[in-house]
């Protein structure tokens, strides 16, 4: 990762094995003690004992090894190339592939679009393709509410997953004690979230940087305790069940004459509910991005940027920094606040075991990995990292390799932090790395996400 | 009142923790000005490695007492050193390539390697909690009171008093080292300004580096601590102490190093009298709204520098 000068000296292969071989020492440093003696409580005796696994800390020392050598000929330093020739997208005439890729880039969404639009009457499109499709959708939708705060305004949130909780637990309770449907709580679970949002903005907008974060984390725990422990109204960690299911204009999704299916005159199918939720989520998904692109192009969205770039040239322009936050703030939580009454309806329970931190977190890596700031990245870094999420969850079949004991289960956390890292180390600024700027002198075209500010709240 | 006093000691003793493990916060924000997520997880990681050098050197509580201090002190080193490696390790390979990229980064970056730390421990070691029998047991009775239902007696146990002194020696050992030695200097200098200090000849990559270390060591230290008054352990409490402990970093300043130490108290302090007079189920919401509240009023914490504007 050296910016190499030509006057450095030419890294020989020697040196390479020599960066593995330290590199292997300090996993064999690493790995000595929380890998190779493991504690385990033995029947019989009291107490635990620590039992030895070289196996496992030469297994790792030798993958370190490997993998830095190979890193370090191939990627890093490039020790070996690789004779591919003239590289055909560096041929006279400018970079055709750069070209062809901003092409596409334009064709991209509208094309995503009709996929999603016809996904439901896909032959591929079973029940559990349109489960991870509605999970998946409602991250986009979250990555997108968040993206008003942290991409648009520069705030950091890190207690996101607050407002959705107030959302799904505003649905949960209006239902519970008032018998409200889904249609009424819908709009009041948008309109909650947002006046929670004010409520918890209003004294801690005046905070910048990391302390804005962690007040809004704490904030985040805050709520959860609450949820939690308040018995007698949330019924605490238990959860609410028995959640009423949304109805299409009124009609249920249920057998008989006055179902969904039998007033179209359709065999009944428990698909059609879980289609209809997924052009739900769809249509919630995509009024929040509609809804974010016009205001981008208000006054109150040129404000959120402009302050997201320098706040003290804001203040001196006479823009009202505190009240641009809140809205930036109140408008993200609406859109967790719908997000999380669509959560609410479509589980038919829910607990506070849903809203922890890590949800927030990964509301905020889609964000951030997505490219922040950009639409279209959201999306891509919601398919990447939720369907990767589900897609980890089938690791059963490694079971035949690495015998019965083996739990994927915990495997597949620990393979989303490496991604996590990997993802952020290899692009910094995400994987979308243009930004489209609103507003330009002449022609509008992307520019790098290099020249766009992050905020300082 | 002795109820209160009770009380005050177990605080204090929470207090100490807390603090140790919001130095390394303090440290690392006052450096890079990021929020190192990992840093919990690095504490629990120090836990772990005391606890299975304490099984693996077979000490109890019955051992002698030179034998009992000896055996703890090189569990302590091994501890600090296994831990500092990990801090280092996560530092190279998640926070240094990033380190001239947007404020963001190195904080997903952090985030994920909070789930990778974790994960990895729960792994290897097994998601059960790890118990551990009491090996400094005994207490010093410092007040009686004497009421019809019995007596309430108030306790000063040798773990406490192990744990405050230690914490305060080592409070004062880093104090010096950032007074008084020139890696202190260096830490000072890249602090104030980073580019300036590279011009004047600090190797500014090691000075972080050694900053990890550091922040790492303290933190094994909090988590062998942690494991000897709690004598029991698992591969999440990294989280929550490490919330309570970034949290007692801004109570106290962010980037002063006496105001994590003020912090870790208070909010020690803060969470036992809560826990003791009202309510334990709300003592995290008490400690984070005195925190949101404190910030209210003082925005940069309470021995924080103000953060001067630059245009």
């Amino acid at each position: 990762m050296t910016t190499a000068s030509p006057a450095a000296k030419e890294r020989s292969f020697t040196d390479s094995i020599k960066d593995a071989g330290l590199a292997a020492l300090v996993a064999l440093v690493l790995a000595s003690a929380i890998m190779g003696l493991r504690t385990t409580s033995l029947p019989g005796v009291g107490g635990l004992v620590v039992v030895p696994d070289l196996p496992l800390v030469v297994g790792a020392v030798l993958v370190v090894f490997v993998g830095r050598l190979l890193l370090d000929l191939f990627v890093w330093r490039k020790i070996i190339r690789i004779p591919v020739g003239d590289k055909w997208y560096r041929r006279p005439g400018g970079r055709p592939l750069a070209h062809h890729a901003q092409r596409l880039g334009i064709m991209f969404g509208p094309a995503l679009l009709v996929f999603a639009v016809i996904l439901p009457f896909l032959p591929v499109s079973d029940r559990y393709v349109m489960d991870l499709s509605i999970l998946v959708l409602t991250y986009v939708m979250l990555g997108w509410g968040l993206n008003i705060v942290v991409g648009l305004a520069g705030l950091l949130d890190l207690g996101y997953v607050a407002f959705y909780a107030v959302g799904a637990y505003s649905y949960a309770l209006l239902a519970h004690y008032f018998d409200l449907g889904f249609w009424v709580c819908l709009p009041l679970a948008g309109i909650l979230a947002a006046f929670w949002g004010v409520i918890l903005g209003f004294p801690v907008l005046r905070l910048r940087g990391d302390y804005l974060a962690i007040v809004t984390l704490a904030f985040g725990e805050i709520i959860r305790i609450v949820l939690l422990n308040w018995y007698t109204f949330t019924n605490g960690p238990d959860g609410i069940s028995g959640i009423p299911r949304p109805s299409f204009f009124g009609l249920e999704f249920e057998r008989g004459e006055h179902g969904f299916a039998g007033f179209f005159g359709l065999d009944y199918s428990p698909m059609h509910r879980i289609i209809f939720l997924y052009y739900l989520i769809l249509l919630l998904a995509l009024l929040t991005n509609f809804v974010t692109i016009r205001l981008r192009r208000l006054p109150v969205g040129r404000a959120w940027e402009a302050l997201r770039e320098d706040e003290i040239a804001c203040r001196s322009l006479g823009i009202n920094t505190t009240n641009t936050k809140l809205t930036a703030f109140a408008t993200g939580a609406m859109f967790a606040g719908f997000a999380g009454s669509f959560f609410a309806t479509r589980q038919g329970f829910i607990s506070p075991e849903s809203f922890t931190f890590i949800e927030s977190a990964l509301i905020l890596a889609i964000v951030v990995l997505g490219g922040l700031g950009s639409q279209i990245g959201v999306v891509i870094a919601a398919v990447v990292m939720i369907g990767g999420l589900e897609i980890l969850r089938e690791l059963n079949f490694l079971k035949v390799i690495f015998g019965d004991n083996f739990d994927p289960t915990s495997y597949r956390m620990l393979i989303f932090g490496l991604a996590m890292v990997v993802i952020m180390v290899w692009r910094p600024r995400g994987l979308i790395s243009t930004r489209q700027p609103t507003i330009a002198l002449g022609g509008r075209k992307p520019i790098s996400g290099e020249y766009v500010g992050e905020g300082q709240g | 009142m002795e109820y209160f006093v009770q009380q005050l000691i177990n605080g204090l003793t929470l207090g100490s923790i807390y603090g140790l493990i919001a130095i390394g916060y303090t440290m690392v924000y006052g450096i890079i000005g990021m929020i190192n997520f990992a840093h919990g997880d690095i504490f629990m990681i120090g836990s772990f490695i005391a606890l299975i050098f304490i099984i693996l050197l077979g000490v109890t509580a019955g051992s002698s007492f030179l034998l009992l201090l000896f055996a703890l002190l090189l569990v302590l080193v091994i501890a600090m050193a296994l831990t500092a490696t990990y801090g280092w390790t996560v530092e190279r390979l998640a926070y240094r390539p990033l380190r001239t990229s947007f404020r963001l980064a190195p904080l997903i970056t952090a985030i994920g390697m909070s789930i990778v730390l974790q994960n990895y421990v729960q792994v290897v070691q097994g998601a059960r909690v790890k118990p551990l029998q009491p090996l400094i047991s005994g207490n010093f009775t410092i007040m009686e009171k004497v009421t019809p239902e019995g007596n309430f007696l108030v306790n000063l146990s040798y773990i406490q008093i192990l744990i405050v002194v230690t914490t305060f020696i080592l409070m004062a050992a880093f104090s010096l080292i950032i007074a008084k030695t020139s890696l202190g200097r260096s830490q000072r200098a890249c602090e104030q300004d980073r580019k300036m200090a590279s011009l004047i000849g600090v190797n500014v990559d090691r000075t972080i580096s050694l900053t990890f270390v550091m922040g790492a060591a303290l933190a094994a230290v909090a988590g062998m601590m942690y494991l000897l008054y709690y004598g029991v352990i698992d591969f999440y409490i990294g989280f929550v102490a490490g919330v309570k402990a970034f949290t007692a970093a801004v109570l106290g300043g962010i980037g002063s190093l006496p105001g994590a130490m003020l912090g870790g108290l208070l909010i020690g302090l803060i969470e036992t009298f809560w826990s003791a007079y009202f309510s334990i189920e709300y003592k995290d919401v008490a400690a984070f709204s005195i925190l949101a509240i404190v910030l209210i009023f003082l925005p940069s914490g309470i021995l924080g520098k103000p953060e001067v504007e630059k245009v």
